[in-house]
This record gives structure tokens, C-alpha cells and sequence, in this order.
């Protein structure tokens, strides 16, 4: 248990961030349920304009920065080092700091629902009640007298350290960190997209810190930063709020993009389509994040030139946007799709964001805003965006990664209880919200007059939002049952194309015991013949499916070669999910030492045609296959088995090289002992190890349904 | 969607309806932005929807062919939606300085402040102040110059038009024309402080007659009323109550604190839109407006008005016609 509080693991953190962040999900939940309550029907009475004031305050604040930031986060944390085949962040220490600060950050901002009386405030809440973007001057002391404020801006403060200090984490850890061959333009979207988030994080938050310690100033210290009387503006509030506060939208929708991107081809089994494409847009959306900020202001009156420059831009940001929306289309077409819930909740966010953009490009015509702007419509509009997007693909993300990272996999019928319940629900909780904006009502009102007319479509989406509330129920249960009940998952349960799914779920605590060398974007892919399996494969055994893995070392020079060039070949056979049992190979596994000095050593005392004397075993492949010294190898052993004949010792001074390469970097010393060998030993062994793809094939006997394997690297 | 606008209403803050040539060159904007997006909804929604059918999984099926991307399809969907939203932009930039506040010189000139939580309208050519209630005539222009005396609200009447932020220490315009006599309701649309929910505020499109009569008794002094009635006694309690601090009543006080009261008696409804104009609602503020509007500046009366005086204070107000 105390390990957790001192944990710097990358996948523990985590984990921490994630259940901490879903608390705080829940709460903003309940805090939404509240206010939908309230609304159900015009002039309700559930609670007072003050505590209704709170409520969407932190309902907003919580859902933003104690949400979805972090949830994102946990997947920064989990899953980028495993994607670029790191073995944890760049600063690790730096990265539990993140976290600790981030609950402070919570905390202390929660801590307000309960302090009143401390404040001899006369209640028992002194919650923030400014709004979640918090405008001057309404936020001053004059008109806002309360700790209330104080909690809101001094919590903030604290929740951009941890936001920052992450920020820098991981843009050394992709950057620096990566395996060797993963070039940028290899790195999984999901990581890509974590990087421009990153990027957007370093430099928006600085913004908002200005503004809040202008805010801070203003009411701890007599300054004057948004008041009007004293010659400044409360304009000034809200340049510096949305200069933040639109990259912070692009840093909530980015990561989830990122998810969408890496779950489709996975259940589509093909390639994202437009790769390249995916990752410009997103690298151009966080630069154009910048440019589009006064579209949250066409009301205040900016005048008709700025208006209609940043209604420019705002439209232009559309099409990348866009672009990004085809592509995932263009990936499912033609593809074989499996319907696992993780792809239900990527295929809703494509749906349900689309809305969601549709409506900021109604927004983003000034004239047209002014009747949109501060009202349901604009509710609805962010609604679909981060509920319909970033929260829809975050749920992707955790049906994709749970197994991964738990170990164990989610129920496939809860969850599309779940997705099923959440998307009718958000349907009908938001989409009615346009047309209750378009009717007259604005938003923040804590009652609303019969006589609007919108008393119907209220309470319509009051019932989505119990109705997304339950499908969240049936999410917590999801995950309570199987913690005990779920089904196991081997390292890829779903035939992922990226570096994570070639370790062991959960992973070891050093990730990888021999980093990976990379050498195309779909590294699983293109590194096996990948068979599609059904979502949910696990490691079962399939008796009667036998692949043989053949592997030939060039460039190991036995001190006494005759030949110039001294080769060890080396077979392994995985029967099944494993190495086989006793009887079925004669090839030991006993721990040596390392590839290099074994090789050597062997080849030091290697005589054609001889037998050695210890068995064989080199080390084990990264997919699990033993590779061994194939002159050691008793393959009359195989004929318990096998119909077939003996396969002769070769020549190893005239190898036949065809296929592959093994490359020592993928294999692993049986002792696990590669985790300490780091980079020198990946090279000291130089030249690749081959593949005999067809002299294994004619050499080795087998039965009808033995594929034999090449490896790649 | 269409369906659930068909029945129900009426809907008297309804933006989709405008009555003004702000409110419909706004709207022509927004339903021509509106039809592209359904377009576009639609196409999406189709091809994804289909994708996701024809492509599923059966068994027997061979492995996909791994497509990579396709020059060509990236450019036509890039370029695509880029002429779309230039049909959106052309008309927007032109609708932009097509309602940027400007109006003739004929115009009816209407400073509009904001307070915590009511409208204040001073009429600057006609030197007339009101609350609440803004009347202007129909078939001339109205600019309205907007501003607030504490926090940021914002001015909105969705069936004359789009709104515009009351920001203290600058004043922001709206200019329009109304086409139609009846009533407008409409509310503040920038959350300032507790009582938001409550800021509403109505406009009066009057015939241009109506409207002159209308200004002419705005700009008369208070009816006097009976001796011996109500009414006298409630002017009397008046002026030596707290209330000659926020009110004014031309004549009687000068506060500028609270709405001006000078033809109170007039208006449809009061606390700035909340309530009918009626003896029992007038009472009831009068005795505890804090309870009907939380936060309310105008606190209750230490020590609290009797019943009979507040009686008589509901009659002279209503006779302030």
C-alpha cells in the first residue's frame, strides 16, 4: 500500500491518476445531476441561486481541469512509454510530483464545499460561484466578497504546477526517449497527439496563470488589472482567459483524437488511412488553437474588423478538423470490423463530434453567435464536443487499454450496455439544449420562466442526463466485476499494430526487458504474419497449430573459423501459446548469459558438423519463441510427433539467406537479465541474426498446418 | 426536432422568428449556415453509418487490403469543406458591418445600463429615464448604446436580434428597426452574480402614435394623488422611508441607486420582469424582495413596514401612471 504513495513506476501513476480522476468525474456528475434536477421543470425550488451558482462552477471547473485533463493524463502516463518502447517517463520523480499536486489541486478546490463556516461565511459552502471561466469584473472583491473566488483562482494556480511540470515531462520523454528506428514519423498518433497536447499545455497555462495572478493581485492587494474605474477593462480578463481557454479545449479533444486513431485500425485491421495526414492536422490545429480565441467574444463588441478575423480563423480550423474526421472513415472502409465496445465508443465519437463541430461553425459566424452565444445553444455545442468527443473517446481508451494495463478484460456486454445507454443518453440530455437555446433561454440561470415554452424539452434532457448517469453504473460495475471475474488477457488481446501489445498485460515493471528496435509505423504488424484473431484471443493454445521459428546468426566469429564467417542457427518451436512442454523439444531453457557471449563462446568452439555438448537455447524471442543453436537441437526428438525425417546439422559455411533478419535486439536473454544491459549490449553483438525462411521450410519436418514463421525486425 | 418547434409555444423569446432587420439578417445567416451544416451532418453520418455495415466482420472474409492513404481523396476533402465555409464566411463578414451598430441620424437614442439586477433606459434626445420597459416605435431605427454600472451583463432581446455585452467602462451598440407592434421579452445573457436568472426585461414595439402618446406621459411629472386616499398616504410614507434613497420619483426623490419609479404604475411587470404589476406582488417585494430575488440590493425595511403601510404603498404606486 505504501508503495503507492511513494510509486515513480510511469503505469502506477497512472492508474493513480486514473481512479482519482474518475472521482472527480463523478462528482462533477452528480454536481451536473443537481443542476438537470433543478431544471427539470420552470421555477424549481431543489436549490437556492447561490448553491445553483456553485454547482455549475465547479461542474464546469471539476469536469475540465479535475477530469478530463487528468484522464487524459493517465494515458499519458500509461500507455506513451509503452508506445515509443520506453521503460517510464523522463523525470519520473517529477511525474509523481504532477500527480501529488494534482490531488492537492483537487482537493483544495473541493475542500470549499465544506469550509464555510471557517469563513464565517453563514453557510455551510463557499464553493467558487463565477463560472468556470470565472469573468471579471464579477470576480473581483467589490462584487464578489467570499473566499468563494479565492478557492477557484488559488486551486487553478495549484493545478497548472502539475499541469506544467507534466508537460515538460513528457515532451523530453517523447522526444528523447523513444526506441531506436521509431522515427517521429512512426511514433502511434495517440503519442503524436499527446505531443502537440503537450506542446499546447507549456504555453497556454502560463496565459492563464498571468490572468489569475492579475486576479489574485486585484483582490489580495488592492491592484487594479480589471477595473474599469481605474482605467483598465474587464476585457482584459477575458483575452487572457480564452487565449488559455481555446488551446485548453484543443489539449481536451486532442489526446481523445489520439485514442480514436490508434482503436479504429486496430478493430478495423487495417492501417489508420492518411497517417501522415492525421498527424499534420493535429500538429496544425494546435498552432491554429492560437488564432481563434476572440470567438468566444463576438458579443463584447469588438468591433466589426476583429470579428471577422477571428470568425476567419475559427472557420479555417474547421478543416483540419475535418480532414482528420474522413480519415477515420477512410480507415474503416474496407476494413473487417470488429465490433468490440472499444470501437463502439471510438465510432460514437466520430458521430457525436461531428455534431458538435457543426455547431461551432454555426458559432463561428459572428451575427449568427449573437443569438447563440450564452445560451443552450452554446451548452449543447460544448456538451457534444467533450462529452460526445473527449469523453466518448477516453472511454475507448480505457476498453482498448484496461486489459493492458489490469490485465484482465472488461465484459464485452456490459460495455455496450454501457456505451448504448451513454450515447442515447447524451442524445437526449444535449441535442434538445440547441433548440431550448434558440427558444431564449440562456445559460447559468438557476430557474427559468413557464412562459418560455421550454419546460418539456428541460425536463427531456434532465432524463438523459439520469440516463447517462446509470450507464456510468453499469461502467463501475463493469470494472468491480472484473476485477475478480474478468476474463484474462494475454499481451494483445485485441491484435494491436503498436509496441504495447508485445508485452505482457500488466507489464513487467521495466516494460521491456530488451528495448525494441523499430523499423516501420506497425511494428506488430508488419513483424508477424498476423492472423486476425477474435477480440478477447487470449493465449489459448491451438494443439494443433505449430509455428517454427528459424533464426540464423551471421557475423559471430569463432576464434578458429575456417569458413570466414561462422553462423548458428537456431530453432525454436512454439507449440501453442508457449514454449512446449517436456517431451516435445530437446531444447533446454536454461538461463545463459547474454546472446553475445554465448554466440561467441559457441562459435569459439563451434565445429562443423559436431554436436555440442549444452543445449542449445540462446536466449527467447521477444514473441515468446526460444531461439537456439539449431546444431543442438534433436529434432528426432520432434518425431514423437512428427511423421517426417530428420533434419540434417548444417553447413554453416554455406548458408543459404533467404528472408529475414533476426536481430539480437529481439531476443532476450532467458534470465530477463537484458533489462540490464541497456544499449551497449543491443550493439555489441553487430551484425543481424537471419532468418532461413525456406531452408527452414524444406529442412524441418511438419505436418499440414505448420506455418513456419520469418521474423522481421 | 422540427416537430417538437411545430407544437408547444408560443415561444415569446424565441430567436427563430425575428422581428427586426437586425434579427432577420442575423437569421438568414444562421439558416443558410444552419442547411450547409445539415449537408454536411447528413454525408457523414451516411458514410459512416454505411462503413460500419458493409465493412463488419464475417467470417471467410480475407484480410483487408492495408490502404495507406490516398493523395488525391486528402486534397478533394480538404478543399471541399474550404469552399463550403467560403459560402459560409462571404455572407458572414458582410452581415458583420451590416449590423455593426450604426444607425440613421433619425434613430431613436437609448442609453441602456446595466445593473445588479435590472435595466435602466435613458432616453437622450427625449431626456426621459425608465426600467425595464424599453418602448420604441415601429417602422424607426433604435441604437441602443449599452453599458453596466458594475459587472458585465449583456442585452437580449432574441426576437429583435442578437445580443450585446453590458461591459462597465465601455459602452457597445445595437442598432435595429422593428417590424412589428407587440412585446418582446427577453434577459440578461451574461451570468453576473446571483440573481442572473432574474435580470429580464421587456421592449414594447409601439405604432409611432402610441409611442409619442407613451413618451409624452413618461414625461409628464407623477399623477398627484387624491387627498385623503390610499394613495396620499402611501406618498407620504414614501418620502419618509429609505426608499428616497435608491428610487426616484420625479418630484418627490432623487435615488439613483434602484430603478427610476416615476410612472411605475405603467409598466406590465416589475423587479425587472419577474412579476406582474399587480397589488399582490407589489406587496410582496415591497415587504421582502431579497426572498423573491436572491441577493437583491433592496433589503428589507428595518424596522419592517406594516401591512397597512405597505397597503398604502402598493396604492400610490400603482397610481403612478
Amino acid at each position: 500500500m505504501k508503495s503507492w504513495l511513494t510509486t515513480t513506476d510511469h503505469k502506477r501513476i497512472g492508474l493513480l491518476y486514473f481512479f482519482t480522476a474518475f472521482a472527480f468525474f463523478l462528482m462533477g456528475g452528480i454536481e451536473a445531476l443537481v443542476i438537470r434536477a433543478q431544471l427539470a421543470q420552470p421555477n424549481g425550488h431543489l436549490v437556492t441561486a447561490e448553491t445553483y451558482n456553485q454547482l455549475f462552477t465547479m461542474h464546469g471547473t471539476t469536469m475540465v481541469f479535475l477530469a478530463l485533463m487528468p484522464l487524459s493524463a493517465s494515458f499519458f502516463n500509461y500507455i506513451v512509454p509503452l508506445q515509443i518502447g520506453a521503460r517510464d517517463v523522463a523525470f519520473p520523480r517529477l511525474n509523481a510530483f504532477s500527480y501529488w499536486v494534482f490531488l492537492l489541486g483537487g482537493l483544495f478546490l473541493n475542500a470549499s464545499w465544506l469550509v464555510g463556516p471557517l469563513f464565517h461565511a453563514g453557510r455551510l459552502s463557499v464553493a467558487p460561484d463565477g463560472g468556470w471561466f470565472g469573468y471579471a469584473n464579477l470576480t473581483e472583491r467589490q462584487f464578489s466578497p467570499g473566499p468563494n473566488i479565492d478557492f477557484w483562482l488559488l486551486g487553478l494556480q495549484i493545478l497548472g504546477i502539475s499541469s506544467l511540470a507534466a508537460g515538460f515531462n513528457f515532451i523530453v520523454t517523447i522526444l528523447n526517449l523513444r526506441a531506436p528506428g521509431m522515427r517521429m514519423m512512426r511514433v502511434p498518433v495517440f503519442t503524436w497527439m499527446t505531443l502537440v497536447t503537450q506542446f499546447l499545455v507549456i504555453t497556454a497555462f502560463p496565459v492563464i496563470t498571468v490572468g489569475l495572478v492579475f486576479l489574485m493581485f486585484d483582490r489580495f492587494f488592492g491592484t487594479h488589472f480589471y477595473v474599469s474605474q481605474a482605467g483598465a477593462t474587464p476585457i482584459l480578463w477575458q483575452h487572457l482567459f480564452w487565449l488559455f481557454g481555446h488551446p485548453e479545449v484543443y489539449i481536451l479533444i486532442l489526446p481523445a483524437m489520439g485514442i480514436v486513431s490508434d482503436v479504429l485500425p486496430t478493430f478495423a485491421r487495417k492501417p489508420l488511412f492518411g497517417y501522415t495526414v492525421v498527424v499534420y492536422s493535429g500538429v496544425l490545429i494546435g498552432f491554429m488553437g492560437w488564432g481563434v480565441w476572440s470567438h468566444h467574444m463576438f458579443s463584447v463588441g469588438l468591433g466589426p474588423i476583429a470579428d471577422s478575423v477571428f470568425s476567419a480563423t475559427t472557420m479555417l480550423i474547421a478543416v483540419p478538423t475535418g480532414v482528420k474526421i474522413f480519415n477515420w472513415i477512410a480507415t474503416l472502409w474496407g476494413g473487417d470490423i470488429r465490433g468490440t465496445t472499444a470501437l463502439h465508443f471510438a465510432v460514437g465519437f466520430i458521430a457525436m463530434f461531428i455534431i458538435g463541430g457543426l455547431s461551432g461553425v454555426t458559432h463561428a459566424s459572428p451575427p449568427a453567435d449573437l443569438q447563440q452565444t450564452d445560451t443552450y445553444y452554446v451548452v449543447a455545442h460544448i456538451h457534444y464536443v467533450l462529452f460526445g468527443g473527449t469523453i466518448m473517446g477516453l472511454f475507448a481508451g480505457i476498453y482498448y487499454w484496461w486489459p493492458k494495463m489490469t490485465g484482465r478484460l472488461l465484459s464485452e456486454t456490459l460495455g455496450k450496455w454501457h456505451f448504448w445507454l451513454q450515447f442515447v443518453g447524451m442524445n437526449l440530455a444535449f441535442f434538445p439544449m440547441h433548440l431550448i437555446g434558440l427558444l431564449g433561454m440562456p445559460r447559468r440561470i438557476y430557474t427559468y420562466s413557464p412562459e418560455l415554452g421550454v419546460s418539456d424539452l428541460n425536463l427531456v434532457s434532465t432524463i438523459g442526463a439520469f440516463l447517462i448517469a446509470l450507464s456510468i453504473l453499469v461502467f463501475i460495475v463493469n470494472i468491480v466485476r472484473t476485477r475478480t471475474q474478468g476474463q484474462r488477457a494475454g499481451n494483445d488481446p485485441w491484435g494491436g499494430a503498436t509496441l504495447e501489445w508485445s508485452i505482457p498485460s500488466p507489464p513487467p515493471v521495466y516494460n521491456f526487458s530488451v528495448i525494441p528496435t523499430v523499423a516501420n509505423r506497425l511494428p506488430r504488424w508488419k513483424t508477424e504474419h498476423h492472423d486476425a484473431r477474435s477480440p478477447g484471443h487470449t493465449t489459448r493454445a491451438d494443439p494443433r497449430a505449430r509455428r517454427i521459428l528459424v533464426a540464423h546468426a551471421r557475423g559471430l566469429r569463432p576464434a578458429d573459423s575456417r569458413a570466414g564467417t561462422a553462423h548458428a542457427y537456431a530453432v525454436g518451436r512454439l507449440r501453442g501459446g508457449g514454449c512446449a512442454a517436456a517431451g516435445h523439444l530437446s531444447l533446454g531453457v536454461r538461463a545463459l548469459r547474454g546472446l553475445s557471449d554465448d554466440a561467441r563462446r559457441y562459435c569459439a568452439s563451434y565445429e562443423p558438423g559436431t554436436r555440442q555438448s549444452q543445449d542449445g537455447v540462446l536466449g527467447v524471442h521477444r514473441l515468446g519463441v526460444p531461439v537456439v543453436h539449431l546444431a543442438h537441437l534433436d529434432v528426432s526428438g520432434l518425431q514423437g510427433e512428427e511423421r517426417g525425417r530428420t533434419v540434417p546439422a548444417r553447413d554453416p559455411q554455406h548458408p543459404v539467406h533467404v528472408g529475414q533478419h533476426l536481430r539480437p535486439a529481439d531476443v532476450e536473454p532467458d534470465d530477463g537479465a537484458g533489462a540490464r544491459r541497456g544499449a551497449a549490449w543491443r550493439h555489441e553483438v553487430g551484425k543481424d541474426l537471419a532468418v532461413l525462411y525456406g531452408a527452414a521450410r524444406a529442412g524441418v519436418p511438419g505436418r499440414a498446418g505448420d506455418g513456419v514463421h520469418g521474423v522481421r525486425a | 426536432m422540427l416537430a417538437l418547434l411545430g407544437c408547444g409555444g408560443p415561444f415569446p423569446q424565441s430567436t427563430l422568428h425575428p422581428h427586426s432587420d437586425f434579427g432577420r439578417a442575423t437569421d438568414v445567416l444562421f439558416t443558410e449556415i444552419f442547411w450547409w451544416a445539415t449537408g454536411v451532418f447528413v454525408l457523414v453520418e451516411v458514410l459512416l453509418v454505411f462503413a460500419l455495415i458493409r465493412f463488419r466482420h464475417r467470417e471467410g472474409r480475407p484480410a483487408p487490403r492495408p490502404t495507406h492513404g490516398h493523395t488525391l481523396m486528402e486534397i478533394a476533402w480538404t478543399l471541399a469543406p474550404a469552399a463550403i465555409l467560403v459560402f459560409v464566411a462571404v455572407p458572414t463578414v458582410r452581415t458583420i458591418f451590416a449590423t455593426a451598430g450604426e444607425a440613421p441620424a433619425d434613430a431613436v437614442k437609448v442609453d441602456v445600463i446595466g445593473h445588479q439586477w435590472w435595466w435602466e433606459f435613458r432616453y437622450r434626445e427625449l431626456g426621459l429615464v425608465t426600467a425595464n420597459e424599453l418602448h420604441v416605435p415601429l417602422g424607426r431605427s433604435v441604437q441602443l448604446s449599452i453599458t453596466s454600472a458594475d459587472v458585465i451583463h449583456s442585452f437580449w432581446i432574441p426576437g429583435l436580434g442578437g445580443k450585446r455585452d453590458a461591459i462597465p467602462g465601455h459602452v457597445t451598440r445595437i442598432a435595429f428597426r422593428p417590424e412589428q407592434v407587440g412585446e418582446y421579452s427577453g434577459q440578461c445573457a451574461e451570468f453576473c452574480g446571483a440573481s442572473h436568472a432574474n435580470m429580464r426585461l421587456r421592449v414594447v414595439v409601439d405604432s409611432d402614435s402610441v409611442y409619442g402618446r407613451w413618451a409624452t406621459v413618461q414625461l409628464a411629472g407623477p399623477a398627484a394623488p387624491a387627498p385623503g386616499s390610499a394613495a396620499e398616504r402611501g406618498k407620504t410614507i414614501f418620502a419618509r422611508s429609505a426608499c428616497i434613497g435608491c428610487h426616484t420619483i420625479q418630484g418627490v426623490s432623487p435615488g439613483v441607486i434602484g430603478p427610476n419609479l416615476t410612472h411605475v404604475g405603467d409598466r406590465a411587470t416589475i423587479a425587472s420582469g419577474l412579476f406582474p404589476n399587480d397589488s399582490a406582488h407589489l406587496a410582496r417585494w415591497i415587504a421582502d424582495a431579497p426572498s423573491l430575488k436572491p441577493g437583491a440590493l433592496m433589503t428589507r425595511m428595518q424596522p419592517p413596514l406594516t401591512d397597512a403601510d405597505i397597503a398604502a404603498l402598493v396604492a400610490y404606486l400603482q397610481s403612478l401612471q
